[in-house]
């Protein structure tokens, strides 16, 4: 059977959540392997939560916001945007592929774009393959 | 009483000497059965006493190594109160930078690559080898530093690199008056605040910060909070509890005294605190201000690396 990544989102409450909803009310199908966490900001996601993700098994992080300037909260997306630079780097000190850790802004009218991106990731993880971290540190 | 180094720099074991005319109030009040840095008790001395025999352990160091972890068992088991004393025992500490490498990469550098080695047999350490007056033994070198919490129970963690001196005698003194001391598993001899609590540099509610510097690179001015120059400082992330003493010498916060209370990875909060204050929304400026930061993992993990959350590099 083919690896089946597990890639976990965190999803803000007022753009990309809704987005994905729209995705789902809409019909369209994308793949299954994304697991979403409804968050009130993009903001809100600290590195704590992405690196626990990472231990716990998953495969991929994607963290959708806001576009830059529609934050609910003005500027919790951009706080976030500068977390991500910073965590990516550090996730690839740590040995951990740079493509696994991904930040997006899907507005609450992109469905569409979220389907296709939930189905873009999956497959880049797939070629990746398993992120093998739990594996590695039980080796340990 | 007891004290043990396991992977340790000696440090912790010197600022227990530090405590100066104390020690003999000290020695008054409790006798040091074990303490390799002063006294030449034997492993074997120890493995004879009963249970629980030793009421206090200031066990400093990180787990390495199979002696490492042998005598953390052996002192657990003997021990009535074992202290991981110090960032190496507390978190892993700065032997803890080593899970960046695995043991062959380790032993690679060491006993092969290393400019001042001459190795052409490319001889390696053994655990065990036989000569003819018997079988030799060294201790197993493990992949993985572990802090003292990954391998045995620990009743208290005294932070610090090395924990300041006061801290310990008033630990100590709080152990040996008899009075309550704190639930297990609590950190003690350091506070609930943070190091910018205690800080007496000049701070605004808003740190913006356009470009990092390292230390050398910049004229500290010896009064503005150092994040507010654009220096890593750690200090939001730390617990405070040594005096802010680092700060104090014009040098800012390593995070030697680990995270605050409820903070399970203290270099997490700091990439969450430091993405607060970079002064920019445009995507491409971010990424060259983020750039400046040289070595994320080496900065914001100096001393947590092997108690954090990914605890080493996966390779």
């Amino acid at each position: 059977m083919q690896f089946q990544p597990t890639i976990v989102s965190f999803l803000c409450n007022w753009c990309s959540y809704t987005g994905a909803d729209l995705a789902g009310t809409s019909r369209m199908k994308y793949a299954h392997n994304i697991r979403i966490i409804r968050v009130m900001c993009s903001g809100r996601v600290e590195p704590t939560f992405v690196l626990r993700a990472f231990k716990e098994g998953a495969d991929g992080v994607l963290i959708c916001g806001c576009h830059p300037g529609d934050c609910h909260y003005h500027e919790g997306n951009y706080k976030c945007l500068r977390r991500f630079h910073l965590l990516k780097k550090y996730i690839q000190q740590m040995g951990i592929h740079p493509d696994r850790l991904r930040l997006e802004w899907i507005s609450a009218s992109e469905g569409k774009q979220f389907a296709e991106l939930a189905d873009e990731m999956t497959e880049a993880m797939i070629k990746l393959g398993p992120a093998k971290i739990n594996e590695v540190m039980q080796f340990a | 009483m007891a004290i043990y180094w396991a992977s340790a720099c000696g440090g912790c074991c010197v600022s227990v000497l530090d405590v100066h005319e104390s020690l003999f109030t000290v020695t008054e009040r409790a006798d040091i059965i074990f303490w390799p840095i002063a006294l030449d008790t034997k492993y074997a001395d120890v493995k004879a006493l009963p249970n629980g025999y030793i009421d206090v352990t200031l066990f400093n160091g990180a787990i390495r190594n199979s002696e490492n972890e042998y005598m953390a068992m052996l002192l657990r088991e003997k021990s009535k109160i074992l202290v991981a004393y110090g960032s190496c025992a507390h978190m892993g500490g700065i032997p803890g930078l080593a899970n960046f490498f695995n043991r062959k990469e380790i032993f690679e550098r060491v006993y092969q690559t290393s400019e001042s080695t001459v190795n052409p047999e490319k001889i390696r350490p053994q655990p065990s080898f036989q000569v003819p007056e018997g079988n030799l033994h060294l201790p197993v070198f493990f992949n993985d530093v572990k802090p003292l919490d990954k391998v045995v129970c620990v009743d208290y963690y005294l932070p610090g690199c090395p924990p300041q001196t006061e801290r310990l005698i008033e630990v100590f003194l709080a152990i040996t008056n008899g009075s309550e001391l704190p639930g297990k598993k609590s950190v003690v001899g350091a506070r609930d605040k943070t190091q910018c609590d205690e800080c007496e540099r000049k701070k605004t509610e808003n740190k913006h910060i356009k470009k990092f510097y390292r230390p050398f690179e910049i004229q500290d001015d010896g009064e503005t909070c150092f994040l507010e120059q654009g220096v890593i400082c750690l200090g939001p992330a730390t617990r405070a509890g040594c005096g802010v003493r680092c700060i104090k010498g014009n040098a800012p916060c390593r995070g030697c005294y680990g995270p605050s209370p409820d903070v399970t990875d203290p270099g997490a909060k700091m990439m969450s605190a430091i993405g607060t204050m970079i002064d920019s929304n445009d995507p491409e400026e971010i990424s060259e201000i983020v750039e400046q930061v040289v070595d994320p993992a080496g900065t914001f993990y100096r001393f947590s690396l092997p108690g954090s959350i990914l605890r080493r590099k996966i390779i």
